[in-house]
């Protein structure tokens, strides 16, 4: 197999670890949602929370997504 | 279809001539394209905040609000996390978000963005988890130590533990970074995709024919790009609000070590 070709399957590979962080970030904002619905008045607190969480479980997305550029462009 | 890549790349407008610095080596002098952008956020931010603050009244008018806003938020943000202590932290807290901000919004409008850039982006995570390391250090001395160690589990599990929370510190700096930077370089890139699409299935339309079915596709294409620009309005700002969220958390660990554990 050529090295290009090779290259673009690997990155192609290394991104697929961004499914995990759409999961990651879908689970935390629908919980939150849910749980939001229930009790309303102690959503507001938790807003810095949700978005810290989203913020880490991205954070390992982006990894993957780096990864695949360094993979396709270095 | 022009490379999505090509929009990060850095380009010198006016050459400096080189310096050599001892111990670092011939250091490339030029004002470049990201140092402009950069120059323009940091203006941008001094003359905003200059006019919100121009005449200021008991009762606050339109302009004035507005930057009462942008300070309360973050006001409430060091308050909340770190507590009492929250306001000797809120000038860093206060820079480096309107910095990031006005950084990523101008992006939006710029052919460059600043936060697409690696660099940019690791000297804010380094600049953060210094100030992390030196009020750590300066408040707690070497009992600054103590973050790594869990009392709350048990004792043979707490060396692995403490390792494993060592490793973790070690990698804020670098999630930091990383997070910035891919979210800004990840949303430009996108945007650049699908509106190289409108162009080229646009072009495809206009050689008639079977070429005709790429019509609606592009049209298709326009609006994701439309919609991705809004979306990417929400994560310029978000990713400024994630970072100064992350940094007061990370000093808030450092700044009550005593009352946390």
């Amino acid at each position: 197999m050529e090295v290009e070709a090779a290259k673009a399957i690997g990155a192609g590979l290394a991104t697929l670890g961004m499914i995990g962080a759409g999961i990651g970030v879908g689970n935390i904002f629908g919980n939150f949602l849910a749980g939001a619905l229930r009790n309303p008045s102690a959503a507001g607190a938790q807003i810095g929370n949700l978005f810290v969480g989203a913020a880490l479980a991205e954070a390992l997305g982006i990894l993957a997504f780096v990864l695949g550029l360094l993979i396709y462009f270095v | 279809m022009a490379d999505p890549i090509y929009q990060f790349e850095i380009v010198k407008i006016v050459d400096l001539p080189d310096v050599t610095i001892p111990g670092l080596g011939v250091v490339d002098l030029a004002i470049t394209n990201s140092h402009v952008a950069m120059t323009i956020a940091f203006a941008i931010i001094v003359l905003f905040l200059s006019i919100v603050t121009a005449k200021p009244t008991v009762v606050p008018g339109r302009l004035q609000a507005t930057g009462e806003t942008l300070f309360g938020m973050i006001d409430g943000l060091t308050e909340s996390i770190i507590g009492h202590e929250g306001r000797k932290y809120f000038p860093f807290v206060f820079t480096i978000f309107t910095l990031i901000l006005a950084m990523n919004l101008l992006g939006m409008f710029l052919t460059f963005t600043a936060t697409a850039q690696l660099a940019v982006t690791a000297t804010f995570a380094m600049l953060t988890f210094g100030l992390v390391l030196i009020i750590g250090f300066a408040k707690n001395g070497f009992r600054f130590f103590l973050l790594f160690w869990p009392t709350g589990a048990p004792l043979v599990m707490r060396p692995i533990v403490g390792f494993i929370e060592f490793i973790a510190f070690m990698l804020r700096p670098l999630t930091l970074a990383l997070r910035l930077f891919g979210n800004m370089l990840g949303g430009h890139v996108a945007l650049k995709v699908f509106a190289g699409f409108v162009v080229s299935l646009g072009a495809l339309a206009a050689g008639g024919g079977f070429g005709l079915l790429g019509l609606p596709a592009a049209g298709l294409s326009l609006g994701m790009v439309l919609g991705l620009t809004a979306l990417e309005f929400l994560v310029a700002f978000l990713q400024a609000f994630v970072f100064a969220v992350l940094t007061c958390i990370y000093l808030n660990d450092v700044v009550n070590l005593d009352h946390a554990h």
